[in-house]
């Protein structure tokens, strides 16, 4: 296959960045979207030229770290996969190929295509947890959880935190992210005693971390390489405005 | 058995080494206990003045840093990732053992113990194996506490299922992302410490030196990734974390940032690397599509349970798999192993597959592939269960390889995925270097010569929550603390500058990638499944050529103060390349075959691995002598009681 | 459900999309009443003059008459200006939590309706300025006369003045698109989604969005049509 891409390079945080036009050809329609960019890199290291900086680790779909909104879309086009498991079969031999890194205040780009996601820790931090000190649990079948609720917990739980939602939503909210942490927790019977404190807690560093707010237009979900559902963000309003008037 | 070649221009032997900290003259299960009433502890309030190091963020160093800082130790943790949560234990599929015996099939953790020895190919110390099947079931506990959704039945309660060849049903999973499941509990309870100020976090930082001050070790050199500058950390204690080396092979289901580089260096300050040759190649991978490939997939193992591997009786059979009739098939592994079948060890199941391939029966673009066919599967249970059991494998595989599996049968074929060596520890995790712990995948100690299914997730939590809490204290109470010497400091700081630099000039002509790949093939064909004495002594050969080379014509673009990925690749590489010489020397001179090293010249008439207990029941720990050739500790494995046998599976 | 504090309401994202819901659905109960009053126009100028009046005698003898109007006005004044200004508020957050634009504009893949609510907002906005300048206070309508509510209403959709209808209908319409979204948005914020009935509450929301629309464009397309003269 051959490609035209328009990709963002930014030297750094303070840099303003701009689109810069590649040409790649002989990608294999079997190579992965990152592979392919992969074979542009080696080809700018040998020409001299600072290869496409682009975050990335396990390419299995599973760690959350690779990003890019390709065309328009994180992740890209086929829904519910993320960058490293989109293959180059879904592109046309001779396209031209947009790629920016996912734009947000609260998500700075380092470099180039790679993005700084330390807000979502500082969410996390926040109270996405459940105190449970090492050595103080009691049997793991003392309580029993309903099948039904262990089982949408783990869709929750199913985030892997990259950030897409983010970076698809209008308003840059990470309403989706958050909701689906609040809600993994909040739907097990181990995570009730703090499901107050930590709904009201992680909004608060949300809102304080500058990301904007939901207004439900939905475009986190379609986005989400996990396909979360908009459901949790409407359990995780319920559990605010319940907590909030406590 | 062949005479014992002489192979003296590759390695010394040095002193024999032993665990000293296991009360070996107690009845194996009741040495934890008793070790954890021996250890000095440290004064609640003298807590605080204590500072660990952790490297490392996966589940053995996510785990470690919570319960650390949930001690009250000042920690500080380094992750090369942008989060803690990214580390690679978020990958693993399948689930984690514990002796629960909540099925009341016979579990125990004297079974689980016997189990792990036997997988292992007995080549792991007892005290340490036993003390991980006991902490195995307080880890479902803790993990559950945490709010890890594990799977469950209707009544609400756990649910396991047998995985991996074992005989009872012991695995707790959560779908096929258990790894990822345990890790963000473990991830969660560091980010509450975090958030308590009990351990400091810096991501996107690399270890790339230890600090040594009176043959201790004191604290780590990092280098800030984001903006290139090298910084030092002091503490009373280090802890390593720091995963695998399987990226060696270049092609490995690791990813792509997994590194030796933090343990290696360590290496280089006098921690004994042992075992290196040990890999486990994982059958069910997909295979390799081209030349462009950076990294395998790993499909679970689960499939094995009701996918039949097969290929062509005839070799060269280049017809599609729907065309060949049955009776044309060759399904070697119920034919070779009767009693197993498709789910033998996986081991076993790898070189079967290898072994297939290089009769010329292999599937798929260059021949390597072998088919695992779900068609059975779907006639017996039914295309609804099938979905309900794999579809999210099916679709991953389908992503990948543009194929659909329900209409025709998968391609596998082995690809690196987990090495059971790493540095030497004792039972309480520390290195030969005091004050340095090694904790999951980075240490050598408890999956022999070959690690069984879901016992890495364990191996990893064992270590972190409930083993380094532990011994750890117990070094902080017998060594008060001293202040290391800036001159110290500075010099590790300097050196590691001098690296840096070194790279950046060398502005050769081949990317770093090239070597990496190149040294892949290396390991591949000489030190992978399937090792010769031959094949080995070349491999070392052209490893030594390709490494000089590296520094004369590596070319690293950028600079050394801001994100720059060739750089941070090229430190690796380097590792590397010095890291599988030591793998083919370990290689070399382990001439049984055994777990995850099979020796062509040790095998019995069936073509099956030939254990030689006599000769190499013994871990090999290996000491860095700085550009000469390596000297080799060995410590003996006494057997008391799971005693060695052949491994069968006929 | 305990009512959150106000402080806390004001200051979170969360909470001031609860209050665009929570004033959202108190202006949609009273759009509800002003199209069954509008409609009243089919029964002649009698009636619908005297259900004018009568508005104005709502709550009496405990109140003084018109004391009802303008409380209720108070009342939907505080609504549109909490919904408008949370909205405002919500519009510059999203702003400021993406300073650089993408180069690539993002296709929408969430509804429509969802992504006008903004611009759909202003426009009702303006119209509701409009309309009362028209019809409430009378200043902008031909007619214009207090108390002849039927003769302002024929006189403001005269068939020569078609433009003004035409308005009407655009605005109406923007409106229709708002309830569309903003109904299902309301329930999701107040947490009140239940996801097995997703597609009923879709379509409740569509079914309710169209009925105010018609019920609100039938009368000034009649009069514009000559129907009610």
């Amino acid at each position: 296959m051959k490609l035209k891409l328009r990709i963002w390079r930014q030297k750094n945080a303070a840099d303003k960045g701009r689109m810069v036009t590649y040409e790649v050809d002989d990608i294999s329609e079997d190579a992965s979207f990152l592979e392919m960019l992969d074979v542009l890199n080696e080809r700018l290291a040998v020409e001299g030229e600072e290869p496409v900086a682009f975050d990335h680790d396990c390419r299995e779909g599973i760690c959350g770290m690779c990003s890019l909104v390709i065309n328009g879309q994180p992740h890209g086009p086929e829904r519910n996969t993320t960058t490293c498991q989109l293959h180059m079969r879904k592109f046309k031999d001779g396209e031209t190929i947009d790629i920016e890194p996912w734009r947000a205040k609260a998500f700075p780009v380092v470099k180039d295509l790679v993005v700084d996601r330390g807000a979502f820790d500082k969410i996390i931090e926040a109270g996405g947890y459940i105190s449970a000190s090492t050595g103080t649990a009691p049997d793991a079948h003392a309580t029993p959880v309903p099948k039904a609720d262990a089982d949408k917990a783990f869709v929750a739980a199913e985030c892997i935190g990259c950030g897409a939602c983010v970076a698809a939503c209008p308003n840059g909210s990470a309403a989706l992210f958050m909701s689906a942490k609040i809600s993994h927790l909040g739907l097990l019977p181990q995570g009730q005693p703090e499901r107050d404190d930590r709904v009201v807690n992680m909004v608060r560093t949300h809102d304080d971390l500058d990301f904007g707010g939901c207004t439900n237009t939905g475009e986190c979900t379609v986005a989400c390489p996990k396909g979360i559902p908009l459901e949790f963000i409407g359990r995780m309003n319920k559990d605010w405005l319940s907590a909030s008037g406590k | 058995m062949t005479e014992t070649p002489d192979l003296s221009e590759f390695y010394r032997s040095g002193a024999p080494i032993a665990d000293a900290k296991a009360p070996n003259d107690l009845p194996v299960e009741r040495r934890w206990t008793q070790r954890k009433f021996d250890v000095k502890l440290v004064n609640p309030a003298n807590k605080r003045k204590k500072t660990v190091i952790v490297v490392g963020t996966g589940l053995a160093g996510g785990s470690a840093g919570a319960t650390l800082g949930e001690l009250g130790y000042k920690v500080i943790q380094f992750c090369f990732q942008d989060s803690p949560r990214r580390a690679h234990s978020i990958a693993a599929q399948g689930g984690i053992n514990a002796a629960k015996n909540y099925r009341n099939d016979g579990d125990s953790v004297h079974r689980l113990f016997y189990d792990t020895v036997k997988g292992g190919d007995f080549r792991a110390r007892e005290s340490n194996v036993h003390r991980l099947a006991e902490v195995s079931t307080q880890i479902i506990d803790q993990c559950v506490a945490q709010g890890v959704p594990f799977a469950r039945e209707y009544g609400g309660l756990l649910d396991n299922r047998s995985f991996g060849g074992a005989q009872v049903s012991r695995t707790f999973y959560a779908r096929g992302q258990t790894g990822q499941q345990l890790l963000l509990g473990a991830y969660q309870a560091l980010m509450r410490q975090v958030d308590a100020g009990n351990v400091e976090l810096h991501p996107r930082h690399e270890m790339l030196d230890l600090i040594m001050h009176e043959g201790k070790a004191r604290g780590v050199v990092v280098r800030n990734l984001v903006n290139g500058e090298i910084k030092s950390y002091t503490a009373d204690v280090v802890v390593l974390a720091t995963g695998g080396y399987g990226n060696v092979y270049f092609l490995s289901t690791n990813a792509m940032g997994s590194n030796v580089t933090a343990a290696w260096r360590a290496h280089k300050h006098g921690a004994y690397f042992a075992n290196p040759c040990y890999t486990q190649i994982h059958p069910t991978c997909i295979p390799v599509s081209g030349d462009h490939q950076s990294k395998l997939t790993l499909m679970s193992e689960s499939l094995r349970n009701d996918g039949r591997v097969w290929v062509p009786k005839q070799a060269g059979d280049a017809r599609k798999a729907a065309d060949i009739p049955e009776d044309e098939r060759d399904y070697y592994l119920e034919r070779i192993y009767p009693a197993f079948g498709n789910l033998v060890p996986r081991d076993i199941a790898s070189r079967a597959a290898k072994n297939v391939c290089d009769e010329g029966r292999g599937v798929g673009p260059g021949g390597l592939g072998v088919y695992l066919d779900f068609s059975d599967a779907i006639e017996r249970l039914g295309l609804k269960a099938v979905e309900a059991k794999y579809d999210n494998l099916f679709q991953m595989y389908e992503r990948i390889t543009g194929e659909n599996p329900y209409e025709q049968p998968m391609r596998i074929y082995p690809a690196v995925h987990y090495t059971m060596g790493g540095l030497w520890v004792d039972y309480d995790l520390e290195s030969t270097v005091p004050g340095l712990f090694v904790l999951g995948e980075a240490n050598f100690s408890d999956h022999g010569a070959n690690r069984l299914g879901a016992s890495a997730l364990m191996q990893g939590l064992a270590d972190g929550y409930f083993v380094i809490p532990q011994t750890v204290g117990d070094y902080l109470a017998r060594n008060p603390a001293t202040s290391v010497p800036d001159e110290t400091v500075q010099a590790a700081v300097d050196g590691v500058q001098a690296q840096v630099d070194k790279l950046l000039s060398i502005k050769g002509s081949r990317t770093v990638d090239s070597y990496h790949r190149e040294l892949g093939h290396i390991m591949w064909e000489y030190c992978g499944m399937e090792r010769t004495d031959e094949g080995l002594r070349k491999a070392i050969g052209l490893i030594r050529e390709l490494r000089a080379d590296f520094w004369k014509n590596v070319t690293v673009p950028g600079s050394g103060d801001d994100l720059n990925q060739s750089l941070e690749k090229a430190g690796r590489v380097a590792d590397f390349l010095e890291l599988g010489e030591l793998m083919c020397v370990d290689a070399l001179h382990r001439t049984e075959s055994c777990g995850g090293h099979f020796r062509a010249e040790s095998q019995d008439e069936d073509g099956e691995a030939k254990r030689d207990d006599e000769n190499f029941s013994y871990a090999a720990a290996w000491e860095w002598t700085g550009g000469d050739v390596p000297v080799l500790h060995k410590e003996d494995l006494v057997f008391e009681y799971v005693k060695p046998s052949t491994r069968s599976y006929k | 459900m305990a009512i959150a504090s106000i402080p806390s309401l004001y200051r979170s994202t969360v909470g001031k999309k609860a209050i665009m819901a929570v004033t959202g659905v108190l202006m949609v109960l009273w759009l509800i009443g002003h199209m069954v009053g509008n409609l009243k126009i089919f029964f002649g100028l009698e009636e619908f003059n005297g259900y004018a009046a009568w508005l104005r005698t709502l709550g009496a003898p405990a109140l003084h008459e018109g004391w009802f109007l303008w409380v209720m006005r108070f009342g939907l004044l505080a609504a549109v200006v909490l919904h408008f200004s949370t909205a405002a508020e919500l519009t510059v957050r999203a702003k400021r939590a993406r300073p650089v634009k993408y180069q690539h504009r993002a296709k929408v893949n969430g509804s429509y309706a969802a992504r006008t609510m903004r611009w759909g907002g202003v426009i009702i906005l303006l119209f509701i300025v409009w309309h009362i300048l028209d019809l409430t206070v009378g200043t902008v309508n031909p007619h214009g006369v207090h108390g002849e509510a039927y003769q302002n209403v024929v006189a403001g959709f005269a068939p020569d003045r078609w433009y003004i209808t035409l308005f009407y209908v655009l605005a109406v319409v923007s409106l229709g698109f708002h309830l569309r979204h903003g109904l299902v948005s309301a329930v999701q914020t107040l947490g009140l989604k239940n996801p097995r009935q997703d597609k009923a509450l879709n379509v409740i929301a569509t079914g309710f969005a169209a009925l105010i629309t018609v019920g609100f464009l039938i009368v000034p397309i009649s009069v514009t049509l000559g129907v009610v003269d």
